[in-house]
């Protein structure tokens, strides 16, 4: 019971810390709600559907399917994120000016909501096929009655939830003249974090070289293992032990989108981001 | 910085040598031998075969890999070039029974 739990609440907590940055940074848009389900119950159902085809996804591409697939979804989603920015950058002040006056924003922000809503589903994907493999490795094991591995993993999906939910309850606290840097920050940070384990997926498939792996080791600092160090590395990339393409595609992704979102920028309604 | 570029083709050189390939069996949610002796400052291949009938997945933070491993299903990673000293590893699934080290030396 208690396996079940501690593993549940581990993806459970990763998938719910990137969605609560979502609809924090979406809570304008209209039908916000509908999409994040949408999302979410997408993202449920191809977790079932790639835990069944773990086998036949690992066999691909000789053997290293598996991490080109997660490359792949950590790639889309950290591209949807950076292109969410660059957007916000634009249109944010103006969108904010705008829903106050009367729901200008519907016909811009589907589009806006659509790219969100898959970077939800990309992120249970992930997560949520591994849960259901352990779940199901345990039942079939033999190891723990049902009862005890659905009730162990009530336990750590309620709690795992409550965490995401305390992370939007906190941003959501956030002064109203911070709030856009906030979560563009938040975004910007989960982007270039995506990035760098698409990067450790691609050097594992050896398409890529690690560059000095690690590059630094901080695990006496914080350890990955840790429960900080595991919602860390889920916000902002946090590595103990990092290989130099996984610091040098992180960096990279910060530039691009920094310098993407001051690229759009239009002058007189720009907020004045440092 | 320029060094490192200076570098940049040994290391992508060194990524098409023959790798030396080590083999390791998960059984009874137990790696088999759970210590692995390398060789340090070279890449190498180890191949996990997960003879259970559930599914498995490799982890280690040290080595920076993860990898899920079907019941049956024999699953190749690329490890190194490594420093010298321990890497510790588990079976994410089977956290309790399913530890192994590799000592690069």
């Amino acid at each position: 019971m208690l396996g079940s739990a501690i593993i549940v609440f581990r993806e459970t907590l990763e998938a719910a810390l990137i969605i609560s940055i979502i609809a924090v940074a979406t809570r304008t848009l209209r039908k916000r709600n509908t999409w994040l389900i949408g999302g979410i119950s997408a993202g449920v159902c191809g977790s079932v559907l790639v835990a069944l085809f773990t086998g036949k996804i690992a066999e691909l591409a000789q053997g290293v399917g598996q991490e080109l697939f997660n490359a792949g979804i950590l790639g889309l989603a950290a591209a949807m994120l950076a292109w969410h920015n660059i957007w916000m950058a634009r249109h944010g002040m103006q969108l904010a000016r705008d829903a106050k006056q009367l729901g200008q924003e519907v016909t811009s922000g589907t589009r806006e909501m659509s790219a969100l809503a898959m970077v939800v589903g990309l992120a249970i994907l992930r997560e949520g096929s591994e849960t259901a493999l352990f779940l199901y490795g345990l039942l079939s094991g033999g190891e723990e009655t049902l009862a005890s591995v659905l009730g162990g993993g009530a336990i750590g999906f309620i709690f795992g939830s409550l965490a995401g939910y305390g992370l939007y309850a906190g941003i959501l606290r956030v002064p109203a003249r911070h709030f856009f840097a906030a979560t563009s920050g938040l975004i910007l940070l989960l982007a270039a974090a995506m990035a760098s384990q698409a990067a450790r997926f691609l050097v594992q498939a050896d398409v890529l070289p690690s560059l000095a792996s690690p590059l630094w080791n901080s695990s006496w600092l914080l350890d990955n293992a840790s429960l900080t160090g595991r919602v860390l590395h889920t916000l902002i990339g946090y590595e103990a032990m990092p290989s130099g393409i996984q610091v040098a595609f992180y960096t990279a992704t910060l530039v691009l989108i920094l310098a993407g979102m001051r690229l759009v920028r239009i002058q007189p309604t720009s907020p004045a981001t440092p | 910085m320029k060094k490192l570029f200076a570098l940049l083709p040994f290391i992508c050189l060194s990524a098409w040598a023959a790798d030396t390939e080590f083999a390791m069996a998960i059984r009874d949610h137990r790696f088999e031998p759970a210590e692995i002796r390398v060789p340090a400052n070279q890449k190498i291949k180890l191949v996990v075969h997960n003879q259970d009938s559930t599914p498995e997945e490799f982890e280690s933070h040290a080595l920076n890999r993860e990898k899920v491993i079907a019941p049956g299903a024999k699953a190749s990673l690329f490890l190194g070039p490594l420093k010298p000293g321990r890497y510790p590893f588990i079976g994410e699934f089977h956290e309790k029974t399913a530890r192994g080290v590799i000592i690069a030396e």
